[in-house]
C-alpha cells in the first residue's frame, strides 16, 4: 500500500494526471491552465506532459469554455472544464443549466454529458470580491447536475478521478483555502464511493454536517467541544447533490440533534435542505431541530471582514450549545 | 437593399448570372432533385401549421421563405459532417433524412427531444438563441483531434447574432481553426426584432473581423446557397478553417404559429420578398434550360401531399406519453431522487411504471 502525503493542489494535479493517462478521450480546458498551469497551479506540468491539443489554453470566455465542452462531449472526449474562480462561473450559467443539464434527457440518451466543471469554491484566501462564493446550491437546485465537493487531499485525488469517469455531468466544488493543506492519499484505493457523506469524527452528543472548507472547521469545533466535555459528530456531506443520506439518518437517530454548516447564505441552501430532509426522516429521533450555522444574507464581504462571516468554532459550538439546551 | 457582394446564380426569373468566384456545377437531375426538396418541405411545413392551427400541434415555427437556405445548405454537406439546428430548421433535418414526424414530436409536446441525433449527424434543436454555436465549435474541435476529414454546419439565424455565445463561438473558431461553417439564415426578423436594431453593419463582415472570411449569399437562390456552403464545407474538411455564410432570406410567416407580424412589419415588405420566392425561379429555370415537362412537376405536388397526409396521419397517432417516461435519461446514472419521484408517481397510480 503506498500512502503518500501531499496537498489537495497537488492531489488534484496527480489525480488529472492519472486520468488523462488512463483515458486518451479526457482533455482540460480553462483559462491560464497549460504554461501557468492554472491560477492555483493545480494543472501544473500537465500541458507539458500531454500536449496542447488535451490541455487546452482557453480564449477568456467561460460560456465557451462549457459551450465547447459540450460539442466535444457529443463527439465523444470527457471534458474538464476549469473555471477559475466561483465567481467567474456565471458567464456559463446558461450553457451549465440549459445545456448540459439536459442534453441528455433531450436527446433521449443518445449524448453523453460526462463532463466535470471544476469550481474553486468558498472563501478564506483574502481575495477580492468575486473570488471567495459559494454557489453550490444554484447547481445542486437543477435536475440533470450533481455536485460533489472534496474537502482532503485524500478525496480530492480520488473524486476528480471518479467524476471524470461518471456519465453525468458533475460541477466539481474545491474549497480554495484548503489548496495548501496536506493530508496523506492512498494511491492504491479510494476510501469510498463518488456519491457519499462520509463520517469524519464518531461523536454522541450532536452531529455537525457540512462540507469542502467546512470540514475542518468542524473538525475543529469538535476538539474543542470534547476538551469541554461535549461530543461532536461529524459528517462531510461531500456529495452535495444528490445528498447521500442515509449515514446522516443513522447519525441523527443516534444523537438526537445537529447543525448544519456551510459559507453560502441558508435561504434555500444546502443546509436548508439537509434540515428538511432530517426533520422528515428522523422526526421521531430528534430532541432539537436543526440549526444552520451559514454565511450571512449580504454579498460576500470585504476580506478584511471575511472571518466575520464564514462559520467560525465559536458560532458552531454557539449553535451546539442551542440545540443541547433545547430539552433541558 | 441587397448587397451587391451578395452572391447570386440565379435571378428571381430563374436568369442564370456569372460569379467571379462561384459556377453551379449541378446537372438537371441534381436542380430538379432541389426543386423537388423545396416543394416538400414547403408543403410539409403547410401541413405543420395546419396542425397547429387546428389544436394538433402546440407551437410550429414555419420555415416558408428560408427553403432554398436550407436545402441548398443541407444538400452541400457530406454524410459524415454534423450540423447544429435552432427550431426553424425543418430543410436541414429533411435533408439529414430525419422522418417528417419525428420533426414534429417537439412541436406535438410528446418529447423533448424527436430524433437520433447521432444516427442523422444532426443535433437536437437548440432553443436558447446562440448556445448551439459553441456546441458546433466544440464539436469541430473533437474533429480535429480524430484527425477526421469532417465538418460542422452550425445554424443561427440573425436574432442569435447579437447574442454572446454566438461571438464567443467566432472567437473559439478563430483560435483553433476549426473546421466550422457558420451558416447565418438572416430573414430580417427575429419575432419583432428588425435587423436594423442588431446590427449596424452586414452580418458576413463580422468575419472578417474575427478572421476568417465572411460570404453573403442570396439565401433565395439554392443553386447559389449550396455551391458557397459546399466550398465553404470542403475548405474546412482539409483544414481550411471556419467560414462565415449569410443567406441574405426572409421570413415570410410568422415567427411562429404564437406570433402576429402584422403588428410590427408592412405588408409592401413582404410583398417585394414575395418576387424573390426560392421555388419559382428553379421552376422557371428547369422548364426554359431543361424543357422540364409539366407532369414533372405534377408528380412533385403529388408526392409532397401525399407526405403532408402521412404526416398528418402519424401525428395524430401521437398519444400523450406515460408520465413515468419523464424520469427517463434524466441522468445517465442512478439517481435516489429519480428513484423517488419515479416511486412516488407509481404508488399513485399515474403510471404502471416502466421496465427502465
Amino acid at each position: 500500500m503506498s500512502v503518500v502525503t501531499m496537498t489537495m493542489a497537488k492531489a488534484l494535479n496527480e489525480g488529472l494526471r492519472r486520468a488523462l493517462e488512463r483515458d486518451p478521450k479526457v482533455l482540460l480546458m480553462g483559462e491560464d491552465i497549460g504554461k501557468l498551469g492554472g491560477v492555483f497551479r493545480i494543472t501544473d506540468g500537465l500541458q507539458k506532459d500531454f500536449g496542447e491539443d488535451r490541455v487546452i489554453d482557453a480564449p477568456l470566455a467561460e460560456s465557451a469554455i462549457v459551450g465547447t465542452a459540450v460539442g466535444l462531449a457529443i463527439r465523444g472526449y470527457r471534458t474538464v472544464c476549469e473555471m477559475q474562480f466561483d465567481g467567474f462561473v456565471y458567464p456559463a450559467f446558461d450553457q451549465i443549466v440549459s445545456q448540459v443539464a439536459k442534453l441528455h434527457k433531450r436527446s433521449d440518451g443518445a449524448y453523453t454529458m460526462g463532463l466535470v466543471i471544476r469550481l474553486p469554491f468558498q472563501g478564506g484566501i483574502g481575495a477580492i470580491e468575486h473570488h471567495s462564493e459559494s454557489p453550490e446550491a444554484y447547481f445542486a437546485q437543477t435536475a440533470g447536475l450533481r455536485v460533489v465537493s472534496c474537502s482532503t487531499p485524500n478525496d480530492a485525488y480520488w473524486m476528480i478521478q471518479q467524476a471524470i469517469e461518471h456519465d453525468d455531468p458533475i460541477i466539481f466544488c474545491e474549497p480554495k483555502s484548503r489548496y495548501w493543506e496536506k493530508g496523506e492519499v492512498d494511491l492504491d484505493r479510494p476510501a469510498h464511493d463518488l456519491f457519499s457523506s462520509v463520517l469524519r469524527r464518531e461523536g454522541t452528543d450532536v452531529t455537525l454536517i457540512g462540507y469542502g472548507s467546512s470540514v475542518k472547521t468542524m473538525l475543529r469545533a469538535a476538539e474543542t467541544a470534547a476538551s469541554e466535555g461535549v461530543s461532536l459528530e461529524v459528517i462531510d456531506a461531500s456529495s452535495i447533490a444528490p445528498l447521500d443520506l442515509a449515514p446522516m439518518v443513522a447519525s441523527v437517530e443516534k444523537t438526537g440533534r445537529f447543525v448544519t454548516v456551510q459559507e453560502a447564505p441558508h435561504t434555500a441552501s444546502i443546509g436548508s435542505e439537509i434540515v428538511a430532509e432530517l426533520t422528515q426522516r428522523c422526526f421521531y429521533s430528534l430532541r432539537a431541530p436543526g440549526i444552520r450555522v451559514s454565511g450571512y444574507h449580504v454579498p460576500y464581504p470585504a476580506s478584511r471582514i471575511e472571518e466575520d462571516y464564514r462559520p467560525s468554532v465559536e458560532r458552531i459550538l454557539d449553535a451546539v450549545d442551542r440545540v443541547m439546551g433545547f430539552d433541558t | 437593399m441587397i448587397d451587391e457582394e451578395l452572391v447570386q446564380l440565379l435571378t428571381p426569373e430563374g436568369e442564370r448570372v456569372s460569379h467571379p468566384d462561384y459556377t453551379s456545377t449541378l446537372n438537371s437531375e441534381e436542380i430538379f432533385a432541389l426543386y423537388r426538396d423545396m416543394v416538400i418541405i414547403r408543403r410539409l411545413c403547410n401541413e405543420a401549421t395546419s396542425l397547429q392551427r387546428q389544436g394538433q400541434l402546440a407551437l410550429w415555427a414555419p420555415l416558408q421563405g428560408q427553403e432554398a437556405a436550407q436545402i441548398g445548405a443541407g444538400r452541400a454537406m457530406a454524410p459524415m459532417d454534423f450540423s447544429f439546428p435552432t427550431y426553424r430548421e425543418h430543410g436541414i433535418a429533411w435533408c439529414r433524412g430525419i422522418a417528417p414526424e419525428d420533426m414534429l414530436r417537439i412541436f406535438r409536446a410528446v418529447t423533448t427531444g424527436g430524433w437520433d441525433p447521432q444516427k442523422y449527424r444532426h443535433a437536437v434543436p437548440t432553443v436558447v438563441l446562440g448556445n448551439q454555436a459553441l456546441h458546433a465549435v466544440g464539436y469541430a474541435m473533437g474533429i480535429q483531434r480524430d484527425g477526421a476529414e469532417e465538418a460542422v454546419l452550425a445554424l443561427f439565424g440573425d436574432g442569435a447574432s447579437s447574442q454572446g455565445d454566438t461571438l464567443e463561438s467566432f472567437v473559439w473558431a478563430a483560435a483553433f481553426n476549426a473546421p466550422v461553417v457558420f451558416f447565418c439564415q438572416n430573414n430580417q426578423w427575429g419575432i419583432s426584432t428588425p435587423s436594423s436594431l442588431q446590427f449596424k453593419v452586414p452580418l458576413y463582415r463580422r468575419a472578417e473581423g474575427f478572421g476568417f472570411p465572411g460570404i453573403r449569399v442570396d439565401g433565395n437562390d439554392v443553386l447559389a446557397v449550396y455551391e458557397v456552403t459546399k466550398r465553404a464545407l470542403e475548405n474546412a474538411r482539409v483544414g481550411g478553417g471556419p467560414t462565415m455564410i449569410e443567406a441574405y432570406t426572409y421570413r415570410m410567416g410568422a415567427h411562429t404559429t404564437s406570433d402576429d407580424p402584422t403588428r410590427y412589419r408592412v405588408d409592401a415588405e413582404v410583398e417585394v420578398w414575395k418576387h424573390r420566392d426560392p421555388l419559382a425561379r428553379v421552376k422557371a429555370l428547369l422548364t426554359r434550360e431543361y424543357n422540364t415537362k409539366s407532369s414533372a412537376f405534377d408528380d412533385v405536388v403529388a408526392e409532397a401531399e401525399s407526405l403532408a397526409l402521412k404526416l398528418r396521419v402519424d401525428v395524430l397517432a401521437m398519444g400523450r406519453p406515460d408520465p413515468i417516461t419523464m424520469f427517463e435519461n434524466a441522468y445517465a446514472a442512478e439517481h435516489p431522487l429519480i428513484e423517488e419521484g419515479r416511486r412516488e408517481m407509481i404508488e399513485l397510480g399515474v403510471s404502471a411504471g416502466s421496465p427502465a
